[in-house]
């Protein structure tokens, strides 16, 4: 079972990146206008 | 008259010496408007940034100083057809925003943790039946440990701080057990994980904290969306004043008129702010102050105050201190003492807190006394008596009422009702009687055509048109009955007398019974307003009308049981038609708001649990009194900071739907309550005996929480 000493944090390591995502994405402001991100997609005129 | 509004007020400096404004517009109905507004700002010269938030209805525009004159963002607006109104975010909101985002990554901490801590206790779990070694197990204990420890301590943040704070006040709160629940798990689990011990309980106590981060997340976000709206409607309505630079016009926002400034008021405009006139004649509408609706005649000297509605002439008005006139001084005297008279209602949760804390606490302690006694080891007992707080640790409980809250709120602000405060559901559910104002409450907040049905419709449509040309307050309520909204051509509008055309070729004129040439009307009640037009005549009422659906929802609130009267500052006259009307037996008028008052207070002693519905300012006071309380949108802004909710729009139903789904919400927080001790009647012999395995914790804290989640989700119907 030797194969868990790194298996374990690297399982942690990539759990921790995708927390970071979330508060760099939260810091950002990515999530203070959920409504409008859905028709913005739909406009081309937006660079 | 358009004048420029002057935006320098609201302008704040940003980076790189930008100056940057955030507007609430009015008019946005589809996705499309993103693009239409956000483009329509950004080609202004000067604009660096343009950016539309479709959620809160809110526009950042960002500019180099000194390269555009602010006013042209409002004017590219209204060019496109969109409002748009300054806004400076209340400091409640921007500290409920803060809030929010530490909230949120609490629980993005949390739930980072929960799931990884979760994933080793699975595998001990599984391995616990199976073959695991003792050493794996040790490093998955410590795994854990590692992992639970700082996420506790960073999430478990608000639940500590909270806890703390009613313990140091002598109080206790859901947190107390909650901390306490957390902080003995961790720390048992710590102790048996450092004596090689089978069982440890990470995995409960941050999965607790997690379950309880997306509840109070949820309840938040809820919050948030309906303050955005309120606030949003505040800076629509907020007016700007036109006020004197010497002898030029600006207009410029209410909040910066002080005292002193010489301010115009046109015809049809609201007053800005309190005063004295020193100039021009007319005749104002106060319906908003005293809820009278007779106009009150104005000459200079006269003292104005802030809402009165002007009707026919210019005045020139020298602002006074806030507060300086004597309405207003009374009403602010009552509302203070109201507000400090007001008994603080014992909210659901802290009564279940109170039950809750000590059974439990003393059932722990009886554990630990319990095994001692039969003879086990003092290591045994204590772990049997944390796996009892483990167990009972009222997840569920905590979530009880905040999903119930979260679920409702959000069905009324679809019902066009929006909370202000956290337990007004509570409190409206509790409600026996109700006490309405009229003006303005139980009838539209602006006055309309009232005798539509007996006037020839013909003669009525080309009135409205005409009415179309003019500013006065009279002619506008009849310019909302016009079917065809263009204006005739050529229309003149003599000052204080009326409008004429020529229809078809003959002159038609609105107005005055003498302009008209019309007899006058010998009705008291309301006001007239005479059209003439190829020798046809017609005299238009216009007057205060009920709301639409006043009858039907009066009718139903009466069926609901509840206790239904009047109050109103109005003349005994003007009430007792709409009291017939809708069949209200208990009524007053010409009441004064300590009087008004005096009423609320005598029907609390009687032990009724009053809901004051009002709008005007001097129903502010007795609002503060009652038990509860609404008021529409229209309301005075002192009214409504004292509403426990405000309803949108011409109808009165929400008024009914604001009660029949805080009983519904009512209904359901108890249940939940009850679901939860009920699971606690079951867990805890259990855990008493010793039975309890982290799995067990585990799956009864998620069944439980699920349960009463689930059960809240009904309070949508």
């Amino acid at each position: 079972m030797n194969v868990l000493i790194y298996l374990v944090p690297l399982a942690l390591g990539l759990g921790l990146i995708g927390l970071f995502a979330f508060l760099w994405a939260l810091r950002r402001g990515q999530y203070t206008d959920l409504d409008g991100a859905a028709y913005r997609i739909l406009s081309d005129d937006d660079v | 008259m358009s004048v420029a509004v002057d935006l320098s007020h609201y302008a704040k400096p940003e980076r790189d010496g930008a100056l940057a404004v955030d507007l609430a517009v009015d008019g946005i109905s589809c996705g499309a408007c993103i693009g239409r507004i956000e483009n329509a700002v950004k080609v202004l010269p000067g604009v660096i940034e343009a950016r539309l938030n479709y959620t809160n209805r809110r526009l950042h525009v960002a500019w180099t100083e000194g390269a555009l004159v602010p006013a042209r963002i409002l004017d590219a607006l209204a060019e496109h057809g969109y409002r748009g109104h300054p806004f400076v975010p209340l400091r409640a909101e921007q500290e409920e925003a803060a809030q929010a985002r530490k909230l949120t990554r609490c629980m993005a901490v949390a739930g980072f943790a929960a799931m990884n801590v979760m994933l080793l206790s699975v595998s001990v779990w599984s391995g616990n039946v199976t073959d695991i070694t003792p050493e794996t197990r040790d490093f998955f204990h410590w795994a854990s440990a590692l992992i639970a420890l700082p996420a506790a301590a960073y999430a478990g943040r608000p639940f500590f701080a909270s806890a703390w704070r009613e313990l140091r006040a002598g109080a206790l709160n859901m947190d107390v057990p909650i901390s306490l629940g957390v902080i003995l798990a961790l720390g048992m689990s710590l102790v048996e994980t450092a004596h090689h011990a089978q069982h440890a309980y990470f995995d409960s106590a941050i999965m607790l904290l997690f379950f309880l981060l997306v509840g109070r997340t949820l309840d938040h976000a809820m919050r948030r969306k309906t303050r955005a709206v309120a606030s949003n409607l505040a800076a629509l309505r907020a007016e700007t004043a036109n006020r004197f630079h010497g002898d030029e016009i600006v207009a410029v926002p209410v909040a910066v008129v002080k005292a002193g400034d010489r301010l115009l008021i046109c015809p049809g405009e609201r007053v800005p702010a309190d005063g004295i006139v020193q100039s021009g004649r007319s005749e104002i509408d106060e319906s908003l102050i005293t809820g009278e609706t007779m106009l009150r005649q104005i000459a200079p000297g006269a003292t104005v105050y802030a809402g009165s509605l002007n009707s026919s002439g210019t005045l020139t008005l020298a602002a006074t201190a806030a507060g300086d006139g004597s309405v207003l001084d009374e009403i602010e005297k009552l509302l203070d003492k109201a507000v400090s008279a007001k008994s603080k209602v014992m909210r659901l949760a802290d009564r279940a807190t109170r039950v809750y804390a000590p059974v439990v606490h003393a059932s722990a302690l009886l554990t630990t006394v319990g095994w001692l006694v039969a003879g086990a080891s003092v290591h045994d007992a204590i772990v049997t008596a944390i796996a009892v707080l483990i167990i009972t640790c009222p997840c569920a409980l905590a979530l009880a009422i905040p999903a119930v809250q979260v679920v409702a709120s959000g069905a009324l602000f679809k019902a066009n009702v929006i909370l202000a405060s956290g337990d007004a559901l509570e409190r409206l559910a509790d409600a026996d009687t109700i006490i309405f104002d009229k003006t303005g409450t139980l009838t539209l907040p602006e006055p309309h055509v009232a005798n539509a049905a007996e006037v020839d419709p013909a003669l009525l449509q080309l009135a409205a048109r005409l009415a179309l040309s003019s500013r006065h307050p009279l002619a506008r309520a009849l310019a909302r009955e016009a079917k065809r909204r263009v204006p005739f051509e050529h229309a003149v509008e003599e000052p204080g007398r009326g409008v004429r055309a020529t229809i078809d070729g003959t002159e038609a004129r609105l107005g005055s019974a003498e302009f008209c040439g019309v007899a006058a009307s010998d009705k008291q009640a309301g006001s007239q307003i005479y059209f003439s037009h190829a020798g046809g005549c017609a005299i238009i009422h216009i007057d205060q009308v009920l709301r639409p659906d006043a009858i039907e929802t009066v009718e139903a609130l009466r069926a609901l049981g509840l206790d239904l009267q009047i109050l109103s500052g109005d003349r005994v006259q003007a009430v007792q038609p709409v009291a017939d009307t809708l069949g209200i037996r208990q009524w007053a008028g010409g009441l004064t708001p300590t009087e008004k008052i005096a009423i609320v207070e005598m029907l609390k002693r009687e032990g009724r649990r009053v809901l004051m519905v009002g709008d005007g300012l001097n129903d502010a006071p007795s609002l503060a009194a009652a038990h509860v309380s609404l008021s529409p949108i229209s309301a005075a802004d002192v009214t409504q900071a004292q509403a426990d909710a405000v309803f949108l729009g011409d109808r009165f139903s929400p008024v009914l739907i604001a009660i029949v789904t805080a009983r519904r919400a009512r209904l359901l927080m108890r249940q939940n309550l009850w679901l939860a001790a009920i699971y606690n009647f079951i867990a805890v012999p259990f855990a008493v005996a010793g039975f309890v395995t982290p799995l067990i914790a585990a799956l009864a804290m998620s069944g439980s929480s699920l349960m009463v989640t689930v059960n809240a989700l009904r309070a949508r119907a």
